[in-house]
């Protein structure tokens, strides 16, 4: 059994196909990215996942359980994060808080204890300040903790969106594009980060994106997908060489 | 300018960041613990009033500050609030009880008003709320054996441990005071733990919220149902203070009122809601003294231009004419929104933020300190 699986999955918007009975399953511990032409599909399965969108067909598998009637806030406490393509953070919020609204699937606390705030509630604050804290140190956030979101530059919200999904402390971590918007360097730093989720924090990761460089410096596996269906599954290599996938990028 | 250097997490958690706060707010109580005994009656009752509108704004600025729900049926909560008082006391149920079942009434509606709210955004639910008030109206007029109708109900005074305490006491007074403080430390505490950071999630963005494992449906009834029952609680100070409670003081303009209690005050934080209810109270002796004053000073000063008698008493007659004409009140709370809207979004806080900052970093402050940079790229479509 795989750790993470997808049967079937199709989205259908009318007559069109966004997703086309897509099946894939993902090793626990393996970075597998999903490469494709635009309007492929790919944000969309990332959307069936995190259930933005109800699947038309198909499940989806998570640690052996059907999360596919999951609500869309269930799915983060299963251990699924995931970051947007188009930066989804709130933006008249400190950095701060930002990460912190990610903890938010471990907090216990209930609201009459946070109307006193009662000692327990200062206590589960810290500790959630405590791994904030830590993931502000792996992605090097410190010079920004204060300031509001609205003020900072298109990269490094882009960092803190996946910090963000990293506070949650998640098992499956969804990346949108992680690399879309930024420069050579923080390009760089982003393919270290990935790969030390891996190493590092054990995260398996799912992540969509264009940038082939960053794919092949990251990826242990490769999907590439065109018109909802899946062209070619396997190493990036194998898949760039696909006859099928060169077709799709460079017209038959 | 002060420099804090944080040494622990309880820096960023505690209420009040360093002593300079305690400073302002410690004078702030001293100054409102004598105030009963060295003001006059008139400007005390005042103040009782800017208490509640205050409490009610804190109220609503959870909702539509933090929350980004829009309201336009504060109004109505007030009223059940200020009706549950009223009603229960005719059975000589003591003020703690009343004062707890009105607050949890008016509660559990809110959380109801919520349930519809989750599926409207925006104006659409500024209509739905403008609606719910409507129908609370209509009960309150036509269910008379319960509200007595537009006779409307007399509120008894309000006796408290076995004293009584007219509502023109320095304890009403410290009641409200107290009232509204605890309403603003409960809210500020929510505010600095998890349930408040959804709320504020939830305004920024609904789609991340709910992929970060928020409730989305679950926190908007929770922010509906608090914000209610605040405003509850302030409607049975609101009726004992009036003594006599009618449909037709809980309308639409009293909603709008609110609304400008926040957005004048500033719907960032909760100073706004203070600031806002201290201008909107001032606003009804402005127009007294419009109606009284102004007249005779605009003639006067026309005759002083060289105007002839016949004219500058034409001019007192027809300025006096305006100065009460109806629905002026209504007039000047629009033009008062639309050029706070316009030229100050951010409040009176936020002004005062500004004057601040350009104190602190005189002679360096730039303009553009709080003007907010447009983003383009955010996306709409995961809504």
């Amino acid at each position: 059994m795989s750790y993470f699986r997808a049967e079937n999955l199709s989205l259908h918007f009318g007559g069109l196909k966004a997703v086309d009975s897509v099946s894939f399953a993902v090793e626990k511990g393996e970075i597998l990215s999903i490469i494709g032409p635009n309007g492929a599909g790919k944000s969309s399965i990332f959307n069936l996942i995190s259930r933005i969108y109800p699947p038309t067909h198909g499940k989806i598998f998570f640690e052996d359980q059907d999360i596919t009637q999951e609500p869309a806030y269930d799915i983060a406490k299963l251990g699924i994060a995931r970051t947007f393509q188009n930066i989804e953070l709130f933006e008249n919020a400190s950095v701060l808080s930002n990460l912190l609204v990610g903890r938010h699937r471990h907090s216990t606390t209930s609201l009459w204890q946070e109307l006193l705030f009662l000692p327990s509630v200062r206590a589960s604050e810290k500790v959630h300040r405590r791994r904030v804290e830590q993931v502000i140190e792996f992605l090097d956030l410190e010079p920004y903790r204060d300031k509001l979101i609205s003020g900072l530059p298109y990269g490094v919200r882009k960092v803190i969106e996946l910090a963000r999904a990293l506070c949650s402390e998640p098992k499956l971590i969804l990346l949108d594009e992680p690399s879309s918007g930024l420069n050579v360097e923080e390009t760089d730093d982003m393919s270290f980060w990935i790969r030390d989720m891996k190493s590092e924090l054990g995260i398996t990761v799912l992540m969509v994106e264009h940038d082939m460089s960053l794919v092949n410096r990251v990826s242990d596996r490769v999907i590439a997908l065109n018109y909802g269906r899946v062209l070619a599954m396997g190493s990036p290599a194998e898949v760039q060489s696909h006859p099928d996938v060169v077709a799709a990028y460079l017209g038959a | 300018m002060r420099f804090i250097f944080k040494t622990d997490y309880e820096d960023d958690i505690r209420l009040l960041p360093h002593s300079g706060y305690i400073w302002t707010y410690g004078t702030l109580l001293v100054l409102l613990a004598i105030a009963p005994f060295v003001l006059s009656s008139y400007i005390m009752s005042q103040l009782v009033f800017v208490c509640i509108y205050a409490t009610v704004g804190v109220g609503l600025l959870i909702l539509s500050g933090f929350t980004g729900q829009a309201s336009l049926g504060h109004a109505a909560f007030l009223a059940i609030g200020a009706y549950t008082a009223a009603y229960l006391q005719q059975y000589n149920v003591p003020f703690p009880v009343y004062f707890l079942a009105a607050g949890l009434l008016t509660g559990v509606v809110g959380a109801l008003v919520g349930f519809p709210a989750l599926r409207l955004q925006g104006i659409y639910l500024v209509i739905a709320t403008i609606s719910f008030a409507f129908i609370v109206e209509e009960i309150l007029a036509r269910w008379e054996s319960v509200t007595h109708g537009n006779e409307g109900m007399r509120v008894k005074t309000l006796s408290l441990l076995g004293a009584s305490v007219p509502r023109d006491s320095p304890a009403f007074y410290f009641l409200c005071l107290g009232f509204l403080i605890l309403t603003i430390v409960g809210s500020l505490n929510l505010l600095r733990s998890p349930t408040g950071r959804a709320f504020i999630a939830i305004r920024d963005s609904e789609t991340a919220a709910r992929s970060m494992g928020i409730n989305v449906a679950l926190y908007k009834v929770k922010s509906f149902a608090i914000s209610a029952a605040i405003t509850g609680f302030a409607g049975v100070l609101f009726a004992h203070k009036l003594t006599f409670i009618s449909p037709e003081m809980f309308t639409l303009q009293l909603s709008i009122e609110f609304i400008i209690v926040i957005l004048i005050g500033g719907t960032f934080s909760l100073h706004g809601a203070v600031l806002g209810a201290i201008f909107l109270v001032m606003i009804d002796p402005f127009l007294t003294y419009l109606k009284d004053d102004m007249p005779g000073i605009i003639a006067g000063v026309a005759a002083a231009f060289g105007a002839s008698k016949a004219t500058a008493s034409n001019i007192q007659s027809n300025v006096a004419a305006f100065a009460s004409a109806n629905g002026l009140k209504g007039a000047i709370y629009g033009v008062i929104i639309m050029v706070f809207v316009l030229f100050e979004p951010l409040g009176l806080y936020g002004r005062w933020l500004k004057i601040k900052l350009f104190f602190q970093l005189f002679p360096l402050y730039k303009r553009a300190t709080f003007k907010r940079q447009k983003i383009y790229v955010k996306s709409e479509r995961n809504r």
